[in-house]
């Protein structure tokens, strides 16, 4: 048995080859992994039992069942119409009498159990009464008490009740109102929700990936073939696509999820903002990672990552906390100069694009300055990790890292 | 099949760590089928040496060249490296990690996953071989370490302690594999505390003290310039007939032998014919110092100059 025999081909790695290499073993281990397979699913079955749990709600919570007896079934028909116009729907059915009706609103079958005249209702709830049954029901009683005395008076309340209903206040609004403006905060939040997700989550585990290399003393084997830019790079862009494909796929679920629910009717404002926080994504990702990557060069152990992790982290984590204002208040001042400041901005301004209050300048002076903030780090960082990569023992001075060649 | 001219010089290579000299023009060279074997002190500067002729060390001055020409990023990656910290991905397989290693020094990936194969059969690690690395013995982590300085077919081998840690079968085939590697014509450097195993192996051996070669050549090279020494055994007489002998001393004595140290024009026969006079000699025979006494000799006597 001979040891093999040199059939020296060629070695040429192309700077680009490098960085593929680096970036392919980084997907096919991490898509491979246990953590990101289960990672996913669970996800997944989160947006899955949240939305099934929402429509499931908003079914039920949504209808008031009543039961009458007696002469109040006479007002079956206008009760349903006036708690429409209410927002809510009525369930209406009729009971033999009033004390098998106290019996299933005790029983919880029904919210209210409705006896008595039209122009004397009696309304038994068990606690409490729902404000636009309470509304309706009012409303229909004065409505009886109403036409008594205009037909005393020799007046027809049908057509006083025409004319009444015909008077309305005119109303002027000095912005375009927008019907849609829940679901769009729905959109923003999932945005600002999936950006801070992600990049926390991808980032991270670039600064483990580099800290796992030093650690193991790998990385002395693998700079003697490839340079530090080209590891620090094909890390960043391997765990880059991993997370893009984790929020592609949870991004697609949650959108199907939603649509088919019926929580949101705005397809295109949903696949748009969709395509939006993927963008977003790798713009804030490769930001955060660079940044990421060189602080976690500085140390030898997963144990002090911590330490050089948490002040990076804060600033992702500021951006999602500022980022809850906008659900209160879309045009918040605050949000709006953050969201064109890196590294706010990846996270800050999908959210205000789905909202609708992002103009086009804003969003392109958002993107300009980010990518010019990636470029930065790309040089400072890829700088900081090539000079510290491979010191191992204590925690190496960023002073140092910068001034060292 | 020629064997390709092959030459790595380490050429007056300077390293200081601020007012710490770690080198000093340290220069050898290693030639095609050639073993160097690299012996010193902890702290002498071989591991600084290695890791500076892979360029994951800048020097600040001297020059390393392969072929005659200085080694560039591109001719680095022919080098075999086996760093003194052992490093390898702890949660990826021995296979994957094998063929990636390959490819990431230029192996075509299909190239890569054969090389990836022969090694792990030819190290005994086939039933290992989609086993995570973590999870391995320390003996055949060591054997992948070894197969990821070779998987890439390298033209040179740099091997920091290759033997460290390693099982008395392991070290055979470890010892073997570089015999074979160096045999075709692949120069093999490699920095070792075992001198006995140097000895053994090594055509060419340097001494490295406080950053400098302080000798280099073959053990027979080293020994040249010692002075003759001769063993003897005689019976139960003592060692005071030495005393009476012009330029004999004694070196060293173990219950009946000795270790005699003869001086510049001391005939052996002599000495013999002294010890005859004095009792039954068992044994006479020349002593050749070994490298462990050379290594010794050469670094005391650079410490009391």
């Amino acid at each position: 048995m001979t040891a093999p025999t040199a059939p020296s081909g060629s070695r040429a790695l192309s700077p680009a080859r490098g960085v593929v290499l680096v970036a392919r073993r980084e997907m096919s281990t991490r898509l491979r992994s246990r953590s990101f397979v289960i990672g996913t699913l669970l996800t997944i079955a989160v947006i899955a039992a949240y939305v099934g749990f929402m429509y499931f709600m908003g079914n039920s919570a949504s209808r008031i069942n009543v039961g009458l007896t007696g002469q109040a079934t006479a007002v079956a028909e206008p009760l349903k119409s006036s708690v429409a116009a209410l927002g809510k729907e009525v369930e209406t059915r009729t009971v033999p009498d009033p004390e098998t009706g106290e019996r299933l609103v005790r029983e919880g079958e029904l919210d209210a159990l409705v006896v008595g005249a039209p122009g004397a209702l009696k309304v038994v709830v068990q606690k409490e009464i729902k404000d636009q049954l309470r509304a309706a029901l009012d409303g229909l009683t004065r409505q009886q008490v109403l036409d008594a005395r205009l037909a005393e008076a020799g007046l027809n309340p049908v057509e006083v009740n025409r004319e009444v209903a015909g008077a309305r206040v005119a109303v002027s609004t000095l912005e375009v109102p927008d019907p849609q403006q829940d679901q769009r905060k729905v959109l923003a939040f999932a945005s600002l929700f999936l950006l801070f997700f992600s990049v926390q989550t991808f980032g991270t585990m670039v600064a483990q990936g580099v800290v796992e290399e030093k650690s193991s003393r790998v990385v002395e084997i693998l700079l003697s073939t490839v340079r530090p830019w080209q590891l620090m790079l094909g890390k960043v862009l391997g765990i880059g696509v991993v997370g893009l494909v984790q929020l592609l796929i949870i991004g697609g679920v949650g959108l199907v999820a939603a649509i088919g629910g019926d929580m949101l009717t705005l397809p295109d404002a949903a696949v748009g903002t969709l395509v939006s926080v993927l963008g977003w994504y790798l713009v804030g990702f490769l930001l955060y990672a660079m940044i990421l990557a060189a602080s976690a060069a500085l140390v030898s152990r997963q144990e002090e990552l911590g330490s050089v992790l948490t002040p990076v982290l804060m600033l992702l984590m500021v951006s999602f906390f500022v980022g809850f204002t906008l659900l209160q208040n879309p045009n918040n001042k605050l949000v709006e100069v953050l969201s064109m400041i890196p590294p706010f901005g990846p996270v800050l301004m999908p959210s205000r694009i789905a909202l609708g209050v992002a103009p086009g300048w804003q969003i392109a002076l958002s993107v300009g300055l980010t990518v010019l903030a990636v470029a930065a780090m790309a040089w400072l960082g890829g700088r900081i990790y090539a000079n510290a990569v491979l010191r191992t023992g204590a925690r190496v001075k960023l002073r140092d890292a910068l001034r060292a060649k | 099949m020629s064997v390709p001219e092959a030459l790595l010089e380490i050429d007056r290579i300077s390293k200081r760590y601020g007012d710490v000299v770690a080198l000093r023009d340290m220069s050898f060279e290693v030639r095609a089928g050639e073993m160097f074997g690299f012996v010193g002190s902890n702290g002498a500067g071989k591991t600084t040496t290695m890791r500076i002729a892979l360029g994951v060390l800048a020097a600040d001055s001297g020059e390393v060249r392969w072929n005659g020409a200085p080694i560039t990023f591109e001719t680095r990656r022919r080098i075999g490296y086996m760093p003194e910290e052992r490093g390898l991905y702890p949660k990826m397989k021995v296979a994957e990690q094998l063929a990636y290693l390959a490819e990431l020094h230029g192996s075509g990936s299909a190239a890569a996953r054969r090389a990836a194969d022969v090694w792990i059969e030819r190290l005994g690690l086939t039933e290992k071989r989609d086993e995570e690395v973590q999870k391995l013995s320390l003996g055949n982590q060591q054997r992948v370490q070894l197969a990821a300085a070779l998987v890439h077919d390298p033209e040179v081998l740099v091997l920091d302690e290759p033997f460290s840690g390693l099982d008395p079968v392991a070290v055979d085939v470890m010892s073997q594999v570089l015999r074979e590697k160096c045999d075709q014509g692949v120069p093999v450097v490699f920095s070792s505390h075992q001198l006995d195993l140097v000895e053994r192996l090594c055509d060419r051996v340097g001494i490295v003290r406080s950053g400098q070669m302080v000798a280099s050549g073959s053990v027979a090279e080293l020994r040249s310039g010692t002075t003759e020494r001769v063993m003897v055994d005689v019976d139960g007489a003592g060692y005071g007939w030495v005393d009476e002998l012009t330029g004999v001393r004694v070196v060293e004595r173990q219950g009946s032998r000795a270790v005699l140290e003869l001086g510049d024009g001391v005939d052996d026969q002599v000495v013999l014919r002294a010890a005859s006079a004095a009792g039954r000699v068992r044994e006479f025979a020349p002593h050749r110092p070994s490298l462990s006494e050379l290594f010794r000799n050469v670094v005391t006597e650079e410490a009391a100059a």
